[in-house]
C-alpha cells in the first residue's frame, strides 16, 4: 500500500547554533573549521555543543538546538510537533521549511512540501489584492496557472471580493490576514508545514482556518506538520504527535501518548516544594515542610486538565503547644488576584507533624497559571507564610465533554456549569 | 515480488551545498515567481508619485545637463567628435544600469531577510528579478537615448556614423547585466556577515564611475592612468557602446575579451559564494 511509505524521512537530523554575537571571532573559527575539513578531520566546534538546557550555566557558546532527531511521517498523516519554549520546535520548523540548513544529518521529502511559518509572506502594501495573491502563492509555490484554477476559490474564501482591486494596504488588518491565509489554505502542495500563528484573525475565522486545515488534511489526503503551543488545537487536528524537549526527540507516537507525556514532563512547573526552613526558625511555633499538588489518585502531578480533581497537600510541623491555631491556603491567579482564600477552625494543636489536605473538586478553573499561598497563624498572628510557595498549571486538555463549558479564559476564571433559565413573560 | 531499490526522494535536506550548484530545473519551476518579482520591482517603484514613469526618464536627464554644465561647459572637459549631451547620456544610461543592478542585487540578503526567514524558493530570483527589472529600465532610457540621438542627426546634422559594431549590442547587454549581477551577489553574501560593506558599496560604486570612460573619453585619459581605467571591466563596455552609436569611443576586442572574462569569472565565483551563504545566512543575518 502506497500509505504505509513514508513521505518524510528525517535521520540524525541536528541544528548547531552559536550563542552571543555573531561577528565575534567568525573568522577564526572559520578558518579552523576550513584547516579540519580540508585535513578530513570533523568539525571541531560540534564536539563541544551542548543540548539546549537553559538554566544550567556552561561556558560553551555552542548549543544544540536539536539534537538526533529521528522520524517518519506517513501520507495523510497529521503531526503535532509540541514542546516547550526552546524545546527546539521553531528550528525545526526552520529546517523543514529550508530556510535554513541542518548542521549534521538529513530531511527526505517525497513530493511537494510548502512551509507557512507566516501569512501573507512578500505581500507589497502598494500591489492590489489581486496582485498580491498572485505573487504571495508564487512565492509559496505555486505556478500561475494553478493560481489562476484555485483564484476564485482563494477570493470568495477570504470574503474580501469588493476589494480585491484595492492596494492591500488600504485593508484592515483582518481583511489582510483573511486574504493571506486564504492563499495559503489554497496550496497545491502534498506536504504542508504550519506554525500555529497561522490560525489569526477573529475567533469565528480562527474556527474557519482549522476547519479548513482539517478539510485540507482528511479530503486531499494531505500530509500535515502543526507546530503549536496550543494543545487544544493539537488534540482536536492531529493524528499523530512528536514531543521535543530540550532539543532531544522525547516522544514520537499518537497524540494521546503525546499529550500525556507533555504533561508529565511539566519543566517549569513543579509538583512538589520542599521548604528550605532556617536553623534559627526552631524558636518559631511552627514552620511550613513541603507543600505538593496530587491529583485524584493521589500522585504527584504538575499540571491538570480543566475540571480534573487536584488537591494541595501541605506538610508542616509544631513546635510547641498553640490554642488558636489556624491554617490557611490561599490561591489567586499568575497576576495574584486573590481567588479563594481558605482557613481552618481555629484549633489547639499539640507539638507534632502534620499534614493537611485541599481539594479543588468544586470549583472548576479555566486554563492558565495560578499561584498558590500557604500561611500558619495562632490568634490571628502568623508565623509562617509563604506566598507563591507552588504553582499549578492548568491545562486546557480537557476530558470535560460538557457543551457549556468553554474552555479557554475567554469566559472566565471560573468555568463551573452554571445554567440560565429562560421564559417568556 | 520483493525487490531491494533505492527509495525515491523528490527533495533531500543535507547540510552542506555542493561547491557548484546552479539548479535550472528548480530556476524553471519558479520562472512564474520571477515575472511576478520583475513585474512588482517595475510597478511599484513609482507608484504614488506624481510623475510617475517619467522618473525612468528625469534622472539620466538630469545627470546629463549638469555633466554637460559642469565638465563640459565649466571645466571644458573633451568629449571626442560627437555632441557633450550625447556622450554623457550614452556614458550615463550604461553605467546606471550597472551600478544600480549591482546595488540592487546586493542586497538580497539584508533586504529580503524577513521573507528568506519563513518560506523557501530559489533565492538566486531575487537578483535575476533585480537585474532583469534593471534591464528593461535601462531599456526604456536607451529609447529615450535614441530620441535624443535621431533629433541630432535630424535637427543639427549630425552625420550617421552607425556600423557593424552594433551587432555587438546584445552580447554587450548580456555581459554588463553579468557583471553587475555576478559583484552584486557576490557582495550579498558578504554582507551578511559583514555589514561594513553596506557601506562601502554605496559610495565605492559612485567612486568606480570616474574608473570609467563615462565623463572622460579613453583616448584623452593620460597614460599613467590608463590601466587603471582598462582594468575596469565596464571600459570597454561604454567604450563599444559609443562607438556603435556615436563615432566616439573605441572597438578593442582584447578589451571586451577581458570584460566578457571578467563576467564570467565574477559570476561563478558569485555562484559558488552564493550558494553557500544561502542555505544559512538566517543564522547570521
Amino acid at each position: 500500500m502506497s500509505s504505509s511509505q513514508p513521505v518524510i524521512k528525517v535521520e540524525q537530523l541536528s541544528k548547531l547554533y552559536k550563542l552571543g554575537q555573531v561577528s565575534t571571532g567568525t573568522i577564526s573559527h572559520d578558518v579552523n573549521r576550513w584547516w579540519a575539513g580540508i585535513r578530513g578531520k570533523e568539525d571541531p566546534y560540534l564536539k563541544i555543543g551542548e543540548t539546549n538546557a537553559r538554566e544550567s550555566q556552561s561556558d560553551s557558546p555552542y548549543v544544540w538546538a536539536l539534537k538526533d532527531i529521528n522520524f517518519e511521517v506517513q501520507q495523510g498523516e497529521i503531526v503535532g510537533i509540541v514542546g516547550r519554549n526552546g524545546a527546539g520546535k521553531s528550528t525545526l520548523l526552520k529546517l523543514l521549511s529550508r530556510t535554513t540548513a541542518p548542521t549534521q544529518g538529513s530531511i527526505k521529502v517525497k513530493g511537494r512540501i510548502a512551509s507557512l511559518l507566516e501569512v501573507g509572506t512578500g505581500f507589497h502594501p502598494d500591489l492590489t489584492g489581486r496582485e498580491n495573491v498572485f505573487l504571495n502563492g508564487a512565492i509559496l509555490g505555486m505556478t500561475r496557472s494553478e493560481i489562476k484554477k484555485k483564484f476564485d476559490e482563494i477570493v470568495s474564501f477570504s470574503g474580501v471580493e469588493r476589494y480585491i482591486d484595492t492596494p492591500v494596504k488600504r485593508y484592515s488588518s483582518g481583511m489582510y490576514v483573511r486574504l493571506a491565509f486564504a492563499v495559503a489554505a489554497h496550496l497545491e502542495s502534498e506536504i504542508l508545514v504550519i506554525d500555529e500563528i497561522l490560525a489569526v484573525g477573529d475567533i469565528e475565522f480562527q474556527k474557519k482556518c482549522m476547519g479548513k486545515m482539517g478539510d485540507v488534511a482528511n479530503k486531499e489526503g494531505k500530509t500535515i506538520l502543526f507546530v503549536s503551543h496550543n494543545m487544544q488545537a493539537v488534540q482536536k487536528m492531529c493524528t499523530s504527535g512528536l514531543l521535543l524537549k530540550q532539543g532531544l526527540q522525547k516522544t514520537r507516537g499518537s497524540m494521546e501518548k503525546t499529550i500525556q507525556e507533555y504533561l508529565s514532563d511539566a519543566s517549569s512547573a513543579r509538583s512538589y516544594v520542599e521548604v528550605q526552613n532556617q536553623s534559627d526558625q526552631q524558636d518559631l511555633p511552627g514552620q511550613v515542610l513541603s507543600v505538593q499538588i496530587i491529583d485524584e489518585q493521589g500522585q504527584r502531578i504538575p499540571e491538570i486538565s480543566v475540571g480534573k480533581i487536584w488537591s494541595i497537600k501541605v506538610q508542616y510541623q509544631i513546635n510547641k503547644a498553640l490554642d488558636s491555631f489556624i491554617f490557611a491556603i490561599g490561591l489567586s491567579t499568575e497576576l495574584e488576584v486573590p481567588i479563594r482564600t481558605v482557613f481552618t477552625e481555629a484549633t489547639k494543636v499539640a507539638p507534632g507533624q502534620y499534614e493537611a489536605v485541599l481539594s479543588y473538586t468544586d470549583i472548576v478553573l479555566s486554563s492558565g497559571r495560578y499561584s498558590i499561598a500557604v500561611g500558619l497563624s495562632n490568634y490571628e498572628k502568623s508565623f509562617a507564610y509563604h506566598a507563591d510557595i507552588i504553582q499549578v498549571l492548568i491545562s486546557d486538555i480537557s476530558e470535560l465533554d460538557d457543551e457549556r463549558i468553554v474552555k479557554t479564559r475567554a469566559s472566565g476564571l471560573i468555568l463551573n456549569p452554571l445554567n440560565i433559565y429562560v421564559s417568556k413573560i | 515480488m520483493n525487490t531491494k531499490k533505492e527509495e525515491q526522494w523528490d527533495l533531500i535536506i543535507k547540510p552542506r551545498a555542493p561547491f557548484f550548484s546552479l539548479n535550472l530545473q528548480e530556476l524553471w519551476q519558479y520562472r512564474d515567481l520571477l515575472l511576478l518579482m520583475v513585474k512588482r520591482d517595475v510597478t511599484t517603484v513609482y507608484k504614488q508619485t506624481v510623475l510617475g514613469p517619467l522618473w525612468f526618464f528625469l534622472q539620466p536627464v538630469l545627470t546629463t545637463i549638469i555633466f554637460t554644465i559642469v565638465f563640459s561647459e565649466i571645466a571644458k572637459l573633451p568629449t571626442g567628435k560627437p555632441p557633450a549631451v550625447l556622450f554623457y547620456l550614452s556614458g550615463l544610461i550604461v553605467w546606471n544600469f550597472f551600478s544600480e543592478t549591482l546595488l540592487n542585487t546586493s542586497k538580497t540578503f539584508t533586504e529580503n531577510a524577513a521573507v528568506f526567514g519563513k518560506v523557501y524558493f530559489p533565492r538566486l530570483i531575487i537578483p535575476l528579478a533585480k537585474t532583469i527589472s534593471g534591464f528593461l529600465k535601462f531599456f526604456i532610457q536607451l529609447g529615450l537615448f535614441l530620441l535624443v540621438l535621431s533629433f541630432f542627426h535630424l535637427f543639427r546634422g549630425l552625420p550617421y556614423t552607425f556600423n557593424a559594431a552594433l551587432f555587438f549590442l546584445p552580447v554587450l547587454f548580456v555581459f554588463m547585466s553579468l557583471l553587475g549581477l555576478g559583484a552584486g551577489i557576490i557582495l550579498s553574501s558578504l554582507t551578511t556577515k559583514y555589514r561594513d560593506l553596506v557601506f562601502l558599496i554605496a559610495f565605492g560604486v559612485q567612486l568606480l564611475m570616474y574608473a570609467t570612460p563615462v565623463i572622460i573619453p579613453l583616448a584623452d585619459v593620460p597614460d599613467q592612468y590608463l590601466w587603471i581605467m582598462k582594468l575596469n571591466p565596464m571600459t570597454s563596455i561604454i567604450e563599444t557602446f559609443r562607438y556603435a552609436f556615436i563615432d566616439a569611443g573605441s572597438f578593442d576586442l582584447l578589451g571586451l575579451s577581458y570584460s566578457a572574462g571578467f563576467a564570467l569569472f565574477l559570476l561563478f565565483l558569485g555562484m559558488v559564494i552564493f550558494n553557500r551563504v544561502e542555505k544559512t545566512f538566517i543564522d547570521t543575518v
